[in-house]
């Protein structure tokens, strides 16, 4: 044990949050006792500015060289103590933090139990922080490029922001266009504004800029690296047309020997067919063609006329020869903005999706009332018949045991507005089934008002089936909904000429992968988490890797650029500072007890344990380690120590918990 | 009436998966047994078979060891690392008269706070019905 140790322990109120469960005044009177110990205190909330006044003052007082604070978890505040520690002259390394909110007093019932376990752990922390050395950061160089993957409304604001403060950016887009969902869109809820008319100035925008990248049609495979420092490899799948070269006049989609579109139009949401060679909407940035190899004749039997590059002329701008390649680039921060997927209606069989052919999803609506849709703007049934009666199904995918329970947040006020723009298009009956409408935001609740004024109703109570059984001639040839009308208490049946779905936001299908590929993790529900719901939504647990938008979880436009912008300025901070520092916690070989084993040097998942194989001695390379301490573990002569996570330190804490002093 | 026995459990978890889902477990509210004291690493892959004989040694009733789910660890393996070291060091306490049930390798992360408190309860529960641990005198930490 070192000497002239001496320790001041502050246990927190956290206001009732611990001490309406654990007895404070108990841990701080027990904590006096403790060897070391020099001021024991407690104090209603630690972490404000009274609380750390209070640390800096003893140190200065009572000549205090360790630190102790029982509060919550060191992932909200450790931060902030060692900020204060070191503002009161000490390094900032010499305190410990213990978990008595998280850990204790917000998941024990008995008090008695819980005050004895923050004892136990305070004990712990006491004689652990006493072994704890002067430790110093280290600093790593951001480099000033930033990657933002994805290239919906999230991914393009966020780019642009960052492009016009004079930062280049990669922005990579796994379609074909960037835009996102919001290109789907004809009207954003509650102002009306048309989506085209605000979306696509920022898509110019962005192929404009001199500052951007952008990489549509190409996905992340790998990233290496550290923050400020990521190396990542982008795959650039062939669109088959040389966007350096295309001049956007797409006389080779005209051209081509499929005189109508055949396939399934992705983008219309398959209510409309498309050719081999097409561009996803009018819009679309970069404006340059794509051919798709699954239906083009050329890839499937090498026998097409090739009209196409015939049409290109002197061009030469349409390859069916383009191979794949592969970027490397190096990036100092990465945004993450790669959005959400919506539910799969066919989850929900009783509602006759697939099997009723006018039962639609909420995005195959949006593209029915879109100008630049399918239908040129014409909301009409799949047989060209005008709809007469519709009726809105909410929350199918959200708020659903069966399914999603979390509820998508942008559902209610979408199916408001489908409301109204169908009604407008057909002036027809229009029926919305909801559980609760959640109508908080920005002029959100005035618009339902509006839509009440404009006649539509709205019955409360979760839909039980959509059917083609009819009871009677009036039901005849239509789809019948099945619903408990909760506000007038009876079951009801509407009988409506076409049904929306209005579907829930879920995770992509491959968030998973992309969660592995950039180190981050996912919540409960597969949407990436933020490092703090409050404090740090769009930060992650990987430094220098940000959220936007609804790959973080479901959210509107607003919330979306707003969000855009606040992981845009987070980066800007990381690359304006020029550098950032990186915590203490490597680990060090002992050269002289250091035997030469090389068992170290595997383990290391960073290569960063080099061997000197003429004096057999191994070392790490302070820049390349990442403080697993995986390597300390496995050290068979001890001589490898990781900084704050010592042997003794961790024996010290252990011992502590069980010792009963 | 005796008083009834409540078994000391030391958990060891790594800080990106099980300890934040220990974290959530409070932000959720959810309760389980205060028998367990968390003793924070970086990684799993960070915990020494020593760490675990001197919990024992030191009067540990059973010890708890959490990291991230294979494929997720933070620092890409550390958590094989430790199910090697675990599996090697799980028969070794078998052989010193130490039940299985007292030592235990989980992943759960960081979103699985209702996880973290199934496995908690689970093993409070195993431990408690086992009693306390009898190790011979010659082997107890002095």
């Amino acid at each position: 044990m070192p000497e002239g140790i001496r320790i001041g322990v502050y246990t927190c109120h956290c206001g009732t949050n611990i001490a309406g469960i654990i007895d404070v005044k108990d841990v701080a009177a027990y904590a006096a006792t403790l060897p070391n110990v020099v001021v024991s205190r407690d104090y209603k909330y630690m972490c404000s500015d009274p609380g750390q006044d209070l640390v800096q003052q003893d140190i200065r007082e009572h000549n205090l060289n360790r630190i102790v604070v029982a509060s919550c978890s060191p992932h909200l505040h450790e931060h902030t103590f060692r900020t204060a520690v070191a503002a009161g002259g000490l390094n900032p390394f010499w305190f410990q933090m213990v978990n008595i909110r998280e850990h204790a007093s917000w998941v024990h019932l008995d008090k008695a139990a819980a005050t004895l376990k923050a004892r136990d752990l305070l004990r712990a922390a006491v004689r652990r922080v006493a072994l704890h050395r002067e430790l110093e950061k280290g600093r790593v160089d951001i480099h000033p490029d930033v990657l933002v993957v994805g290239g919906g409304i999230a991914g393009i604001h966020a780019a642009l922001t960052l492009a016009n403060a004079g930062k280049h950016v990669y922005l990579v887009e796994r379609e074909p266009s960037i835009g996102g969902h919001m290109a789907k869109f004809d009207k954003t809820f509650p102002t009306l504004d048309c989506a085209a008319c605000i979306l696509t100035p920022k898509m110019s925008s962005v192929r404009a800029h001199k500052n951007i990248t952008l990489w549509s049609y190409s996905e992340v495979t790998q990233v290496d690296g550290y923050v400020g420092n990521y190396q990542v490899t982008v795959r650039r799948r062939p669109r088959y047309i040389d966007e350096n070269l295309c001049s956007g006049c797409l006389e080779c989609i005209e051209a081509c020997v499929y005189k109508e579109g055949k396939f399934r139009d992705e983008f219309d949401e398959g209510l409309s067919k498309r050719k081999p060679i097409y561009i996803p909407f009018p819009q679309a940035v970069p404006q340059v063609p794509v051919v798709d190899p699954e239906t083009c004749i050329q890839f499937k039997s090498g026998k097409c006329k090739q009209t196409c590059v015939a049409a290109c002329g002197e061009r030469h701008a349409v390859n069916l020869t383009m191979e794949e390649k592969t970027e490397q680039i190096d990036v100092g921060t990465i945004i993450l903005s790669t959005g959400f997927k919506t539910f799969d209606a066919h989850r929900a069989p009783e509602y006759g999706y697939g099997r009723y052919p006018n039962v639609y999803t909420a995005l195959e609506i949006e593209r029915l009332v879109n100008a630049s849709g399918p239908t040129g703007g014409e909301v009409v049934l799949r047989d060209g018949r005008r709809p007469k009666s519709v009726g809105i199904i909410h929350c199918v995918g959200s708020r659903d045991e069966k399914t999603n329970r979390w509820c998508s947040r942008v559902c209610c006020m979408y199916s408001l507005k489908l409301a109204h723009l169908v009604k407008e298009h057909t002036d027809a009956e229009i029926f919305n089934f909801y559980i609760d409408m959640r109508t908080p935001g920005k002029g959100f609740e005035e618009f339902y008002q509006k839509l009440r004024e404009e006649g539509v109703h709205f019955v409360r109570g979760r839909v039980a089936e959509v059917t083609d059984w009819a009871f009677d001639e009036s039901e005849e040839g239509s789809l019948v909904i099945r619903v408990e009308d909760t506000l007038a208490g009876m079951v009801r049946r509407i009988p409506v000429d076409m049904v929306v779905l209005a579907t829930g936001l879920e995770p992509q299908p491959d968030a998973q992968e992309v969660r592995r590929r950039f180190n981050l993790t996912c919540s409960t529900e597969g949407f990436f988490l933020e490092r703090h719901p409050k404090l740090a939504p769009v930060s992650t647990f990987t430094d220098g890797i940000f959220l936007a938008g609804a790959c973080q979880g479901p959210k509107d436009i607003p919330d979306t650029v707003a969000q855009a912008g606040a992981a845009a300025s987070e980066a800007l901070a990381l690359i304006d500072a020029g550098y950032i520092e990186t915590e203490p916690n490597t680990a060090v070989v002992d050269e002289e007890h250091c035997s030469g084993c090389s068992t170290c040097v595997a383990l290391c998942p960073y290569s960063a344990i080099d061997f000197n194989t003429e004096q057999r001695k191994a070392s790490i390379n302070q820049a390349k380690c990442k403080g697993c301490g995986t390597c300390v573990a496995a050290c068979p002569s001890g001589s490898i120590a990781q900084n704050l996570f010592e042997d003794d330190e961790i024996f010290a804490e252990i011992e502590g918990i069980l010792t009963y002093a | 009436m005796p008083e009834a026995f409540e078994p000391k459990i030391v958990a060891i978890f790594c800080n990106w998966c099980t300890y934040l889902a220990a974290d959530l477990a409070g932000t959720s509210r959810l309760k389980y047994p205060p028998n367990i004291r968390v003793v924070r690493v970086m990684c799993s892959g960070r915990v020494d078979p020593q760490f675990v004989m001197d919990a024992f040694a030191n009067g540990a009733d059973g010890v708890l060891l959490g990291g991230c789910h294979p494929g997720d660890c933070h620092y890409q393996e550390g958590n094989y690392k430790c199910l090697r070291r675990y599996e090697l060091l799980r028969r070794l306490l078998d052989q010193m008269g130490i039940e299985p049930e007292r030592f235990r390798l989980e992943w759960i992360s960081a979103s699985e706070g209702e996880r973290l408190r199934a496995t908690v309860d689970d093993m409070v529960a195993k431990v408690r019905a086992l009693g306390p641990l009898r190790l011979p005198e010659e082997v107890k930490a002095s």
